[in-house]
């Protein structure tokens, strides 16, 4: 176990009255405190740190054994001696240097009293903590509502995922949080979504974006082509002397629109027009002939 | 209105070790929407997250209902900012060639 500088973590120094760790406790609460930093692990980090700190310190009993050996607590010798005023029995006979870590760190745990932080608290109920779950998803996997299970803190959940669910965005599955303190109600599990799309389609909401090679043939005289979508190919038909960067709107042929079951956004295409390379020299010569018809 | 969804405030107050006065204060800044009937004071039980989190922050902060009201005001901003960076987040993929 790793000394822990409790004055540092709360800013003060060793001779901080009761009144200046109280302060400077509330002062980092305040900046730390879960509830106004959600979803931040290092604050979340942070304030389990300071509260530690205070726990120890604001009570003087433990700051006085926090004082006395806190600093020096892998010196053996000192060790010993506070050992050996706790127990007096001397059953467990070691020389100095002869403790663990674990030694020391049962030692500090004894003098605080063992218990919890928390159990030192009023006895008020609360609800359990809401958990804070990211599901990484591809953009193919949320065109079609499908069933996922996940395991979340050891449990299994088996959880429907809505088609047309969009990146970024939380769902709340209520009860599947952490433990009520004092037998409160469960907490609720918040999973977000984080969709990555190595699709050839760009999503903004509900509509697509695609854009498709068209040789210049299709073109200039019209023809047919062929897209594959999340829903299967699609066949398009290409008029005669189609521009280049010409934008066709597939009405429907979208994502699936959130918790709307059939309603879905729309395609855009977008031509773009490949000029043929390598030509032959009667492939010149035909286009020579067709310049001179211009 | 169905009754079950609504929990008794004096049960909340023994339930969560407060006042009966600071569910009337978070009542007058807006905070909680309180229901009487039949002498009875009720709050809704969709709101109990919310209220926990009052306590909380009235309780570990000593954050008066003043500062919990400026405080949810923000919090909802950051949410909305959130949203909204979210939102731009998944438009400006569109114009980026990663794909």
């Amino acid at each position: 176990m790793t000394y822990i500088d409790y004055y540092k973590i709360l800013g003060i120094n060793k001779k901080a009255t009761e009144n200046d760790i109280k302060k400077a406790y509330r002062k980092m609460a305040r900046k730390y405190h879960p509830d106004l930093n959600p979803d931040d692990k290092e604050a979340e980090r942070k304030f389990k740190e300071i509260n530690e700190a205070n726990e120890v310190l604001s009570n003087p009993e433990n700051r006085k054994k926090y004082d006395k050996y806190g600093k020096d607590w892998k010196h053996a010798e000192e060790f010993e001696k506070a050992q050996q005023q706790q127990h007096h029995r001397g059953r467990r006979q070691r020389g100095p240097g002869q403790y663990s870590e674990e030694d020391f760190s049962d030692f500090f745990s004894s003098m605080f009293g063992g218990g919890s932080a928390r159990s030192q608290r009023r006895n008020v109920q609360f609800r359990g903590q809401d958990y804070n779950a990211e599901l990484q998803l591809e953009l193919e996997d949320v065109y079609r509502t499908h069933k996922r299970t996940l395991t979340v803190n050891g449990k299994n959940i088996r959880l429907t995922i809505p088609a047309g669910v969009k990146n970024g965005q939380v769902i709340k599955i209520k009860g599947h949080g952490g433990e009520g303190i004092n037998d409160g109600p469960r907490g609720d599990l918040n999973i977000k979504f984080s969709i990555s799309n190595h699709s050839k389609f760009k999503r903004d909401k509900d509509n697509l974006y695609t854009t498709i090679d068209l040789d210049l043939y299709k073109a200039l005289l019209g023809g047919e082509v062929v897209i594959d979508t999340f829903d299967g190919k699609v066949k398009l038909k290409v008029k005669p002397e189609t521009k280049n960067l010409t934008k066709v709107k597939l009405k429907g042929k979208g994502f699936p629109v959130y918790k709307k079951e059939g309603q879905f956004g729309d395609l855009y295409i977008t031509y773009q027009i490949k000029t043929p390379t390598n030509l032959s020299d009667k492939e010149k010569e035909l286009i020579k002939e067709l310049a001179k018809l211009r | 209105m169905e009754l079950k969804d609504f929990i008794p405030i004096v049960q909340l107050c023994e339930h969560y070790s407060v006042e009966i006065s600071f569910f009337d204060e978070l009542h007058e800044e807006g905070l909680i929407s309180i229901t009487t009937l039949e002498q009875t004071s009720y709050l809704h039980q969709d709101k109990i997250s919310d209220v926990e989190k009052m306590i909380r922050i009235h309780q570990e902060l000593n954050i008066n209902t003043e500062g919990i009201d400026a405080v949810f005001n923000l919090l909802q901003k950051i949410d909305s900012l959130q949203n909204e960076l979210n939102k731009l987040h998944n438009r400006l993929s569109l114009y980026e060639n990663d794909y």
